[in-house]
């Protein structure tokens, strides 16, 4: 077995937030009728929770389900479980017309840690994170300055991001620079 | 800037979240077509100041394709649809007739 590595293993900066990659997670692209039930079943087996609703994120312990598009998830299980988990859904759906590929070593993940966490995103992002707008549950892709990412809020003081792991360094750096202490927007905090 | 809602995805997103992808409802003229079809099809596009109808794809988000119909002088955006129509919906084109009366575009007015 190769010695699996994320993108930028054990990177960390502390600035008016706290940021750090997330290290190996298991990703898989699910594509199909989102409207099917034994897509449903899939999901529910695969990370125990429903299908989301639009631009919806739903989690269950340390696994979840992201909306990407009309017939697009992006299921979120432990990386070690991620060909398990595929080759059940391989079987779940058979005969139906889907995709499930596993991308866990083709992203990146970070989480931005605090208060003002909506305030560090809102520099890098088109995206109204305000309370109003954006809350935990909610999964918004979008882009980061000029990466393609998708984010959402495990809870209500952090954010956490997803990119190419192509560009985790440049990601890492973006959101370094927008957490640089005495840099705080307030717009929303 | 322009703000489109994409009707893929719902997403308000403002305009570096998409992808202009060029005029929208050609109509394809490939194998079997003459010489000068070929040619308009492929060069031959609108260019209007005033209501346009475009394709737009949702590149920083969904990913999907969809239409726009909008004002190139003004900014406005009239509406969005989806990709899968061959002309705009009635509640866009009286959206247009309300501010541009008399407007046409190829064979839609
Ligand atoms: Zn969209």
């Amino acid at each position: 077995m190769s010695d699996a590595k994320s993108a930028l293993p054990g990177a960390r900066y502390e600035g008016f937030v706290k940021l750090r990659e997330m290290g190996l997670q298991g990703m898989i692209t699910l594509r199909g009728d989102l409207a099917s039930a034994k897509l449903a079943a899939a999901v529910q087996t695969a990370t125990g929770t429903a299908v989301p609703g639009q631009r919806q994120i739903v989690t269950e312990g340390d696994r979840a389900a992201a909306w990407m598009s009309p017939d697009e998830l992006l299921l979120l299980v432990p990386y070690a479980e991620v060909a398990d988990i595929i080759a059940a859904i391989e079987t779940a759906l058979a005969g139906e017309h889907f995709l499930a590929v596993n991308v866990s070593d083709a992203r990146a993940m970070f989480r931005l840690e605090g208060a003002l966490c909506r305030d560090a995103m809102a520099k890098l992002s088109p995206v109204d994170f305000s309370e109003a707008a954006f809350c935990p549950g909610d999964f918004r892709r979008s882009r980061m300055a000029q990466i393609a990412a998708a984010m959402w809020m495990p809870d209500g003081q952090s954010l956490q991001v997803i990119c190419f792991r192509s560009v985790a360094q440049y990601a890492f750096d973006l959101l370094s620079a927008a957490a640089a202490p005495g840099s705080e927007p307030r717009l929303y905090g | 800037m322009l703000i489109l809602d994409c009707p893929c995805c719902g997403v308000s997103g403002e305009e570096t979240e998409f992808h202009a992808g060029g005029e929208a409802h050609l109509k394809r003229f490939g194998p079997g077509s003459s010489d000068a079809e070929f040619h308009d099809y492929l060069f031959t596009k609108e260019n209007p100041k005033g209501v346009h109808l475009e394709r737009w794809r949702h590149a920083n988000g969904c990913g999907k394709w969809f239409l726009a119909a909008r004002d190139t002088m003004t900014l406005e955006v009239y509406g969005t649809y989806s990709a899968q129509t061959t002309e705009p919906p009635q509640d866009i084109k009286d959206k247009i007739s309300a501010k541009r009366p008399g407007w046409s575009w190829r064979e839609f007015s």
